[in-house]
This record gives structure tokens, sequence and C-alpha cells, in this order.
């Protein structure tokens, strides 16, 4: 190896904290802000040698073209998931950082803290680790960066005692997100908030013991905006859903209109339906409910004027997933409404959500998600496999794309 | 890094698990368990056995799920029993406590 400039000094260089890192540094140059600031300011303020490592190991990575983690075995008692583990394969070279391991903690349901529970999370991170955390990570969790193996019980100690729980890994149920929901949004059909603490109550022992195919998500949309972004990443998509017609309130239509114009309510709602089931009518709009596929985008314009209808509940879409093996795919309409409202609707869901585990359990290959395990048997299989009657508004894929069409 | 048993030095390697597969004994598998806190009871060596056999069979270690299901069916419980069950005996974790007692090669993969 090399001895590449700047890597490995222990901080001798310039009286300052950190060594030098050119190409780090390169990252600043930019409009954006850069994830090396951060570094540094927490580097500099907790003198902590694990970041300085971290950071003189991943400009010697940029220098030489190759990344040196790899993983390895570190839990919790009781505990088959949670910790990500990150060893240095040059911790010869630069022994700062030859521990770098993640603890990913569960994010409440909205992702809704109080700043007391924040700032005691920070704290302890601080105490047993290097204060670096992502908020938050694309699995839903909060990721706390960069601890040594023998800290992660008694760390994890004293977060549980504060009532946080580690997050999922592997090959089991994951963590589960929800948007925020009725408590901070007017689009939201349903509670995703109770759904998400009750539901992943259930699956708890699966988030921790990982003992299936592959990972499997549930995450908690309360309106077809899908904040959560559940139909692209989660093998159950539960979205917020109305089944009736869209409600209109016929003087903030008006109102509407007085302020941003006729031109505007032509050009930004009527024109971008992808399904034109607006027209204009009487100054104001009409909506044909029957060819609405529920965009959001006219609700989103206008929301005085347009809100959900009142039959609400949930649309549940299945083997949505992102990249590996067959790619990027979306999920598929299988249950397109159902009633959400109280404790049994939520059993209900519960139920459902087993029969259709065990199954894929059963019937799916290692590394298999559950789109892939359905596109390879059938969805006929997957349906008799489960319980679930066919019928015909079940959409396996749209015919068109049900998105409002926009110029960015 | 090693452990000695009868006498004998056996190599292990940073994570505790057997370098060479063959040093594997009953001893040794008390003297593992004992790094890992456990008391090694008739359950936990079903489970032990179990694995060796496999492994045996198969030159690879089980996944957890053909763990847990074997388990399940031998002791007649649901897949979510046999897991608390395997997480009691070993807490912390089948695949990985329950391999290195066994004598078999360290897991790899993200959990």
């Amino acid at each position: 190896m090399s001895d590449a400039k700047g890597a490995g000094s222990n901080g001798s260089g310039n009286g300052r904290f950190l060594n030098p890192t050119p190409m780090l540094d390169e990252l600043e140059s930019g409009p954006w802000p850069s994830f090396v600031t951060g570094l540094k300011e927490l580097a500099e303020r907790t003198k902590k040698p694990m970041l300085r490592g971290v950071m003189d190991q991943l400009e010697y990575s940029y220098q030489t073209r190759m990344g040196y983690w790899k993983g390895g075995l570190v839990t919790v008692k009781g505990y088959g998931a949670g910790i990500i583990t990150r060893y240095s394969m040059i911790r010869d070279k630069l022994p700062e950082a030859s521990e770098f391991h993640t603890m990913r903690i569960q994010a409440p349901p909205g992702l809704h803290y109080k700043t007391d529970t924040l700032r005691e999370l920070c704290d302890i991170w601080e105490k047993h680790g290097t204060g670096l955390i992502a908020l938050h990570g694309q699995t839903g969790d909060i990721m706390l960066q960069g601890i040594e193996a023998d800290k992660v019980q008694e760390c994890f100690d004293e977060l549980n005692q504060n009532g946080w729980d580690l997050g999922g890994a592997g090959a089991g149920m994951r963590t589960g997100v929800s948007c925020a929901g009725p408590a901070r949004c007017e689009q939201a059909c349903y509670d995703t908030l109770e759904m998400h603490e009750k539901v992943m109550k259930h699956f708890v022992g699966a988030v921790h013991r990982p003992e299936w195919n592959y990972k499997f998500k549930l995450k908690f949309s309360g309106c077809p905006n899908d904040c959560t972004n559940s139909i692209m990443r989660s093998d159950i998509a539960v979205i917020g859903m109305w089944k009736d017609s869209i409600q209109m309130d016929a003087d903030e239509v008006d109102a509407w209109v007085e302020k941003n114009g006729m031109e505007k309510l032509v050009n930004e709602v009527v024109n971008l339906c992808p399904t034109r089931a607006i027209s204009l009518k009487d100054g104001g709009i009409e909506i044909d409910n029957g060819n609405c596929v529920h965009c959001m985008h006219c609700l989103n314009v206008m929301p005085k004027a347009l809100s959900p209808g009142k039959e609400r509940g949930v649309a549940l879409l299945m083997g949505g997933k992102s990249t590996l093996k067959v790619g990027f795919n979306a999920g598929s309409m299988i249950v397109p409404f159902k009633k959400m409202e109280s404790e049994e609707d939520i059993e209900e869901f519960i139920d459902l959500a087993d029969e259709i585990i065990d199954w894929w359990d059963d019937n799916g290959l290692d590394h298999e998600r559950l789109g892939e395990t359905i596109e390879r048997v059938g969805m006929k299989q997957f349906l008799d496999g489960v319980g679930l009657e066919p019928s015909i508004d079940m959409v396996t894929k749209p015919r068109d794309n049900p998105y409002f069409k926009t110029k960015y | 890094m090693g452990i000695e048993v009868n006498g004998l030095a056996i190599e292990t390697d940073d994570d505790g698990y057997l370098v060479n597969l063959e040093d594997w004994s009953k001893d040794v598998a008390d003297k593992l368990a004992a790094a890992e806190d456990i008391d090694m009871e008739e359950e936990h060596w079903s489970v032990v056995n179990f694995l060796r056999d496999y492994y045996d069979d198969y030159q690879i270690a089980p996944a957890v799920k053909v763990l847990t299901k074997a388990i399940a069916k031998e002791r007649g419980l649901d897949k979510k029993a046999a897991s608390e069950f395997l997480y009691g005996l070993f807490p912390s974790g089948p695949a990985l406590q329950a391999c290195k007692i066994a004598g078999l090669p360290k897991p790899t993969g993200c959990v």
C-alpha cells in the first residue's frame, strides 16, 4: 500500500485535530451543502479519533478508488438484527477507524419527536459512539453511525431504557415507516400513526429475529400522494384511499379562481388531469369521479376547495421493491379499498399480512422479495395461496401512466 | 486467538470461530459455549447436532429459516414459538452463537 498523502498521520499536521483531506474538501466546493462539512464540524467539536479515522479512510478510498469496509457479526442480547457492522480492511494503516458500526433505531410513527427526547438521544449516542446521526435512512430508521463492537450492548441498554428500540435488518420484517398522517395533514384518509404502531407491535419479533427469505417492508401513507414512497419501496404499501366523490367546496373554488385566475385553473388543474376527468362549469369545475384515478394533483393545487371523499379507507398494493434482481417494481393493486377505522380493521390487516408472509415464506426462494415470488409463480397462485378472491378491481399494472404530468 | 481443551491448543479467529473445523469435539463445544455464557443442556445439544448434521450433508450452515422450521417440526411448535425457543437458547442468535458452538464457519450476510 502506498503511503498516500494525508492519510494515517494521527492528527499531527498543522496543530489541527483533523488531517488534510484535499479530495474530500472538493466536495464542499459545490453549490450544495456537503456531508464533509458536517463531519468536520462534528469531529472538531467532539475530538473523537474515530471520526478523524473515518475521514482519513474515505480520503484514502477516493485516492485509491477502493472501498475498505467489510461486514461482520455484532448483535445485542436476544436480537438477531439491528446493528450494521463495518470493520476496516486497512486497520493497520488507519487504526482510528478500525470499527465503525451503525445502530439502526426505530423512528416513531410519522417521525414525531419531542425535542427533549431528541436531545436525550443525542446525548446517549455521543456518550457511547461518535455522535454522528443520519435522520433518516432509506430504511426509515434513525442511523447512529460509528461505534465500537464492545460498546454496542451498553449503548443499546441505555437507549432501550429510554424507550428506543433497534430497527430491522437482514431477512426479516424491516422498520415500519409512516407519513405525518392526520396529525399534520388534511389529506390523510386514515390514521397512519395508529396503524403503524399497532402493526409494528405485532411484528416486533420478526423485526428483531430475521428468518424469512429476504427483507419485508411495510409503509403507511395517508393518501395517494404517498409521501413514504410506499408503492416503490414496500412489499405491502398501505395507501389512504376514498371510495366516493372528491368533496368540493364551491365557495372555496370561487375564492381560488378569484385569487389565481381562470388561466391558472385551466392550465394547472384542468389540463393536467391524467384522465381528463375535470371540466369547466359555471366559472368553476366539475369532476367526473368515475374516471378519477386518485392522482391527487387537483387536491394538492386547491387544498381548501377540494378534499378526499367521505368514505375513506386504505388501498393495499403488494410486491413493490427497489433495485436488485428483477429491478424496480411498483406494487400491484391487490386490495382496492378497505375500511380502516377500528381496531378490528387493523386486526384484519394483520391477519392478511400474516397470511401473505406465511405464503411467501413457504413458496419464495432465498433472497426473493414478495413481488419477485408473485412474478415467478403467478398472480393466480398468489391470490389462491393467500385466500383472496380475484376481482375486476385488482390491477396488476395500470394501462396508462396514472400520475399527473408536469413540466419541470 | 485460541482456546485450550484437554491440554490441546485450538486456534480460533477474531470472533471466536474455529479456524479448523475438524478440531471440533464435545469438549471443544463446551468450552466455546462457556465463552458465550451458555450452559449446554440437552436442548442446546439438539440444535448443535442438527447444525452439524446439516453441515455434513450440505457443506453449508442452514439458513435461519430452515433451522427454525426444522425445530418447529421437531418440537411441534409454530414458527414464531420456534424462533423464540431458539433465541431463548442462544440469545445472540442461532446463526451466530449456535454455529460457533457447533464449530461451523462464520455465517456471512448482513445480520
